[in-house]
């Protein structure tokens, strides 16, 4: 049961909220990364208000009786601690304290500091799948129902772990796991397919034994209903794999459809703009 | 001085896979991850007692990483088993970020460490890995002498929290250590008392000091042998004691001189109690191919090797 089951209005008040504070947290410490945080925080809003079965206090790391979520593509923290914090995990004024020293809040997420709501620390690209696939097979081990989501982006696919661990997941039929590519087609050095083409990773997928659906990772009214269907398909001998299509810096204008928002902070000028394009009814800015 | 005797020479490894298989009927948490080296990491008899709680991973060192410190998530206790080489060189970076910054109870079993791996060569004998584990903070790394001590400290290794490198080997060694000695993590075992000199050895060293300990008595020289099985955490109480009284010491390892067993204790010494020492481990290159005896004597890890380090030693007093 989602401690909190909003409606799709409420998700999208959530999502802009959410939205103000990835924009003020990386413009405070002028570091970060807005781009990906901003495509993927309908997903993060969806999963944390709506779709997963959690508690959020006492955070419990192990995660008994509760789906988990893990994030592989570290670097968009911003979206991640936003919504852990809006979700009840801790503090909304402890973002303020993001990537300053003595923080819980990493510039990559950690445990090392004891934030609720990580479980593994992410950052370095390429890992967080395998540490999901893990966490699924205890699930199995321990007759634990619950599910296990995993976020990657789509340029970390570059990294050979991700294959092996999509090998393994299929073949030992670790179907309690839905993981999604972030897929906006961008990277640090430009395009995707420019970089180091991915090509159909539909085909890849399901050529590697997944179960694979897309999404537009930037809409509640179809995403909702994707990711209630990746949960139908649990169960059935298969991981599940969500490509997510969204845009990079989605919701502010100037941020939008380029890699160059991957990892740069606003000035005080464009901090302005952005917030005015993400007005919400009732603000409520840590 | 203490006579060690033994009924037979067995091999570290088989330690590891008796220790593995009694933790599989003491401790329900315990699970075990191996890379395609089910034989050579003696991994058959847990497999087939425990086949709910056994996962091939393949060659794939890197996912079986991540996925050991995922199953800790829910309160499993991951032993990977593979060679020692695919066990730290290889998969560097997933220990580094998701076992040991994120803190995940995982024990990284290593076998074939060290030039005995023998005839494989270089690409196989790994002679870094204990300098890449113990640079890591929060992890344990421990290398143990023989089969009894290595089944005691697989044992012990599951009752601690936190990540662990056990490091092992191939060739037959004597089994010299009590099968009922309790193994205790950080702990160094004392073997031979003496005043002259102290001799720190681990691993399959650990044996080659005894008997170089022997062969220094016939000489006039009253040498005292410790096991350190235990690299990090080190015992620096037991080092600094036996240093105090000796005045000097010689450290023996199968292991680069850079980040081993020696370069901690230099480290220790030179912080705490300057005195001169000798080491014997590879100084600064890779292995090849030969037999464990023809390899241990061509890199200087021999028990003569240590005897003449000894004497040297002590003349630097």
């Amino acid at each position: 049961m989602n401690p909190h089951n909003k409606s799709i209005e409420e998700l999208k008040e959530i999502a802009a909220q959410v939205r103000r504070d990835i924009v003020r947290m990386v413009h405070a410490v002028n570091s970060g990364h807005p781009g990906g945080s901003l495509g993927c925080t309908d997903y993060f809003v969806s999963l944390y208000f709506r779709m997963m079965n959690y508690k959020p206090q006492p955070f419990n790391m192990d995660g008994e009786g509760e789906d988990l979520f893990f994030l592989s593509n570290g670097h968009i923290s911003p979206v991640w601690y936003s919504v852990l914090a809006r979700a009840g995990f801790f503090e909304v004024s402890e973002l303020a304290t993001f990537r300053k020293i003595n923080s819980r809040l990493q510039g990559h997420p950690a445990t090392e500091e004891g934030l609720p709501g990580i479980r593994v620390a992410s950052g370095s690209l390429g890992q967080g799948l395998s540490v999901a696939v893990g966490a699924a097979q205890t699930k199995k081990l321990n007759k634990d129902n619950n599910l296990v989501y995993v976020l990657m982006g789509d340029g970390e696919l570059g990294e050979g772990q991700v294959w092996e661990a999509a090998m393994y997941a299929a073949h030992n039929k670790v179907d309690n796991l839905i993981a999604t590519v972030d897929r906006n087609y961008q990277q640090i050095d430009g395009g995707t397919e420019e970089v180091l083409a991915l090509g159909d990773l539909r085909a890849k997928f399901e050529a590697f034994g997944w179960h694979v659906l897309e999404a537009d990772g930037n809409n509640f009214e179809t995403l909702l209903p994707a990711l209630e269907d990746a949960k139908r398909a649990t169960g059935n001998g298969k991981p599940v794999m969500i490509l997510m299509n969204t845009e990079m810096g989605f919701g502010v204008d100037f941020m939008m459809g380029s890699h160059k928002w991957h990892g740069v902070a606003p000035n005080d000028e464009q901090l302005e703009i952005a917030l005015q394009q993400l007005a919400v009814e009732q603000a409520s800015d840590y | 001085m203490k006579e060690y005797t033994y009924s037979e020479k067995k091999d570290t490894r088989s330690g590891f896979g008796a220790g593995l298989l009694e933790l599989g009927r003491t401790n329900e948490n315990v699970v075990a991850l191996c890379a395609d080296l089910i034989g050579s990491l003696k991994m058959d008899a847990f497999k087939k007692e425990f086949p709910e709680r056994f996962y091939q991973v393949g060659i794939a060192e890197a996912n079986m990483m991540g996925l050991a410190a995922g199953m800790t998530i829910g309160g499993k206790i991951p032993f990977t088993g593979t060679f020692a080489n695919f066990s730290t060189g290889r998969v560097y970076d997933q220990i580094r970020q998701s076992i040991a910054y994120s803190g995940k109870n995982v024990k990284i079993c290593a076998s074939h460490a060290g030039l005995t791996l023998g005839e494989d060569g270089a690409t196989h004998q790994i002679l870094e890995d204990v300098g890449m584990m113990k640079m890591l903070p929060h992890m344990t790394v421990i290398n143990p002498c023989d089969f009894n001590q290595t089944k005691a400290a697989t044992i012990a290794i599951a009752e601690y929290e936190g990540p662990v490198y056990l490091r092992f080997g191939r060739p037959a060694v004597p089994n010299f250590t009590p099968a009922d000695q309790k193994f205790e993590i950080g702990k160094a075992v004392m073997l031979n008392e003496g005043t002259d000199v102290t001799i720190i050895a681990t691993g399959h060293l650990v044996w080659k000091a005894i008997e170089a300990g022997h062969k220094l008595a016939e000489k006039g020289i009253n040498a005292e042998v410790i096991n350190i099985h235990t690299i990090k955490p080190l015992d620096d109480e037991a080092i600094l004691k036996s240093v105090g009284k000796t005045k000097c010491v010689v450290t023996a390892e199968e292991h680069q001189m850079n980040g081993g067993l020696g370069d901690s204790v230099a480290q220790l010494l030179g912080r705490q109690l300057p005195a001169p020492l000798e080491m014997v481990a590879v100084n600064d290159s890779f292995g090849e191919s030969g037999t464990p005896d023809q390899l241990m004597e061509k890199y200087g890890l021999s028990t003569e090797n240590i005897v003449a380090a000894a004497e040297r030693v002590i003349s630097r007093k």
